[in-house]
């Protein structure tokens, strides 16, 4: 300012020489000179649409989204795209090389018809049940019952300590269990020791196909993830308000009518999610196979058959139709989850 | 119908020992409100009524019948929560026919009394509504509704008004009052609030630190009380209790410290009394302007609050506040000097030692 004081004609002079109106509104001179011609008045409007993009609030939104949509876009959308188009190609570890062609739906004829995947179909099945049945069951009765007990903390901690151990350490700890050897030697596995001990033979629990066998790995499963769905079902009784639980007593409800028609009702969205959530954990299923039996002895599941094609056979198209297969499996239990999830949120 | 009896009834919660060797006979129809401050023991004794907790000696007889031992399912009561303990996924018909389910009654009887009971709490429109639609009134009538229709030997009330505001749970009382009148069904009501003991109790069972202190017809608990502590609860607002020397003239009782000297009439006068008492008066019985009369207390006003049919003066004496319920109409200034009158045949003297009445 004060230098445009000391010096008032050297101003006016450039005013004069680039036209006053310049120096008043620079923009509106600009604006005024575009508009003379037709490629000028196209430049103004995609000047003024990208002024209004950034100026709206949608850009800001799509600002903050954007880093999750990149990093959701590469490590989720694109592989499964990239897998998707990669079942109906054959052999071979690179994705598209030359190597690898076309084979059309020969890989998904082998997902739904050969023999070792119908096996691992229905050992997936027979998890499903079994598991999911067992465990949500054990949970419930386990929870409401510990609720009772003077040393609850202590005994629930014990039973929730195998869902912090590792799958594979799981798996060595039961291989032990089950462990086999002939019947002149001394049984290390404490399930055969019992067995002799009693004056019967040792049997191969791992070998016993195809119900003894899978059971029995079932059996490893339930141990590991009682414990769990105890914890969450346990925290959602302790939520019932216990009036309710003596109203329904003076009411003249006996221990099971009170379980059966308050306990249950109240307990059931949340046994729901965990049972989904279990369903979601037999379909993808692996570690305890993969150490136990590796699939063997018609115990083969769904995502240890993925591994086996991808990892020891090089067959990226097959290990790709299973991938698709588990997927699609897992879609319906995670949409019913989301949807109960949302349904709980918008309750608050 | 069944009158219920407990005799030398004690609770102990580890070393604590929530009631003390009660003994109390609830007449049968009888409404028998248990009052008291919060931690009495009032509630733990409606819970081992009711059976939900256990009783750690003595007996509770519902009828002839010991039920010490008998579960809540077998005791033919039926309890009324704080919190109303609504069944949330069961729509109002259902939470109200529940009881009646579980004993096997037949359909038809079920909807005939679901329906009498909502006509007779005015829900019949809301049968179909869940809980969690409900205002808190209708929650409470549906709670109510619940514990009627399986018409038991026993109604057990937990504070049932205490999550009302203050118009509802007026409201409520009088209906809760004109109910009782209809069933004349034995009732127990747990309460803190004195206004509901003195209004629906027949008897009331004024309670404190796991002990009755008096159990009586509610004027009785006014114009007598047992001991300061009932002298204290019962009544709003509360006695004025102030300490004062007694001695006696010519035959009279003469109660006096720094602010008052009131000389009893002969007939309510007492030789015995130890030399340092509490006197007890309540602010409505402290409405005289007569500064001659025979006891007067000289007061200073500090605040006044006038509730329409009555006007409250509050003014120290000897760091006692003191609280007088005068006449609405009477103009009293703040910081001006009155005279209140005792009133000679109602006031109470206790012992500051024992807390017990005296006079």
């Amino acid at each position: 300012m004060g230098d445009h004081r000391a010096r008032p004609g050297r101003l006016k002079r450039i005013a004069h020489s680039v036209g006053l109106k310049l120096i008043r509104d620079p923009a509106g001179a600009v604006v005024r000179f575009l508009e003379r011609g037709a490629p000028g008045r196209l430049l103004l409007r995609l000047i003024r649409s990208l002024v209004r993009w950034f100026r709206s609030v949608r850009w800001r939104s799509w600002s903050f989204v954007a880093p999750a949509l990149l990093l959701i876009g590469f490590f989720l959308v694109y592989p499964t795209v990239v897998t998707i188009a990669r079942s109906f190609f054959g052999r071979g570890i690179d994705l598209f090389g030359p190597n690898v062609e076309f084979v059309g739906l020969t890989n998904w004829k082998y997902v739904f018809t050969s023999p070792i995947m119908l096996t691992a179909l229905r050992n997936n099945a027979l998890w499903a049940v079994l598991f999911t049945g067992c465990t949500v069951g054990f949970g419930l009765v386990l929870a409401v019952m510990l609720d009772r007990v003077k040393y609850e903390k202590f005994v629930k901690s014990i039973i929730f300590i195998p869902a912090a151990i590792s799958g594979v350490g799981v798996a060595v700890i039961w291989k032990f269990v089950y462990a086999f050897r002939p019947a002149h030697i001394d049984q290390i596995g404490i399930l055969n020791a019992i067995v002799v001990a009693l004056g019967g033979q040792p049997v191969g629990w791992l070998l016993e196909r195809p119900w003894v066998n899978n059971i029995l790995l079932i059996v490893v499963g339930i141990w590991m993830w009682t414990g769990f769905c105890m914890v969450i079902l346990s925290a959602a009784y302790k939520n019932i308000p216990k009036p309710l639980l003596e109203a329904a007593r003076i009411d003249g409800a006996n221990e099971w009518r009170v379980f059966r028609n308050i306990i249950l009702p109240l307990l059931a969205p949340t046994a729901a999610v965990v049972a989904t959530t279990m369903v979601v954990q037999v379909l993808k299923i692996f570690d305890i196979i993969y150490v136990m039996t590796n699939g063997n002895f018609d115990t083969e599941v769904i995502a240890n058959r993925m591994y086996k094609e991808a990892f020891l056979f090089n067959n990226y198209g097959r290990s790709s139709a299973i991938a698709v297969v588990l997927l699609i499996l897992v879609v319906p239990f995670m949409i019913m989850n989301i949807r109960r999830f949302a349904k709980q949120e918008g309750g608050r | 119908m069944a009158e219920v009896t407990l005799e030398n009834v004690t609770k102990r919660f580890g070393d604590f020992t929530a009631v003390k060797e009660l003994t109390m006979e609830i007449e049968d129809g009888k409404f028998t409100v248990l009052v008291g401050p919060s931690g009495c023991g009032k509630t733990t004794t409606l819970r081992m009524v009711a059976g939900l907790e256990e009783i750690t000696e003595g007996d509770i007889k519902i009828g002839e019948r010991v039920v010490n031992r008998v579960p809540p399912k077998d005791r033919d009561i039926a309890m009324v929560f704080q919190n109303y303990a609504l069944y949330p996924h069961m729509d109002v018909f259902n939470n109200m026919a529940f009881g009646l389910k579980l004993r096997k009654t037949p359909k038809a009887q079920i909807r005939e009394r679901v329906h009498e009971a909502a006509d007779l709490l005015g829900i019949t429109d809301k049968l179909k509504s869940k809980p969690r639609e409900l205002s808190g009134g209708q929650r409470q009538r549906v709670a109510v509704g619940r514990a009627i229709v399986r018409n038991p030997k026993v109604f057990l009330f937990d504070e049932p008004l205490s999550n009302l505001d203050a118009k509802l749970r007026v409201q409520m009382r009088t209906e809760l009052e004109q109910l009782h009148h209809k069933l004349q069904t034995t009732t127990i009501y747990v309460t803190h609030d004195q206004v509901e003991a003195m209004t629906l109790g027949d008897r009331i069972a004024v309670m404190k630190d796991g002990v009755v202190q008096q159990y009586a017809p509610p004027q009785e608990t006014y114009d007598h009380p047992n001991n300061q502590f009932v002298a204290g609860f019962i009544g709003s607002p509360a006695m004025n209790l102030l300490p004062a020397q007694a001695a006696s003239e010519n035959g009279r009782t003469v109660l006096s410290s720094a602010g008052f000297r009131i000389a009893l009439p002969e007939a309510r006068s007492k030789q015995t009394l130890p030399s340092s008492v509490v006197l007890g008066v309540r602010p409505e019985d402290l409405d005289g302007p007569a500064p001659d009369a025979e006891g007067t207390i000289t007061l200073t006003v500090s605040v006044t609050e006038q509730l329409g049919h009555s006007l409250l003066v509050y003014g120290n004496l000897d760091e006692t506040q003191i609280v007088a319920s005068l006449d609405p109409h009477r103009r009293v200034e703040i910081d001006s000097t009155i005279h209140l009158t005792v009133n000679l045949d109602t006031l109470h003297v206790f012992d500051p030692e024992s807390q017990e009445t005296l006079l």
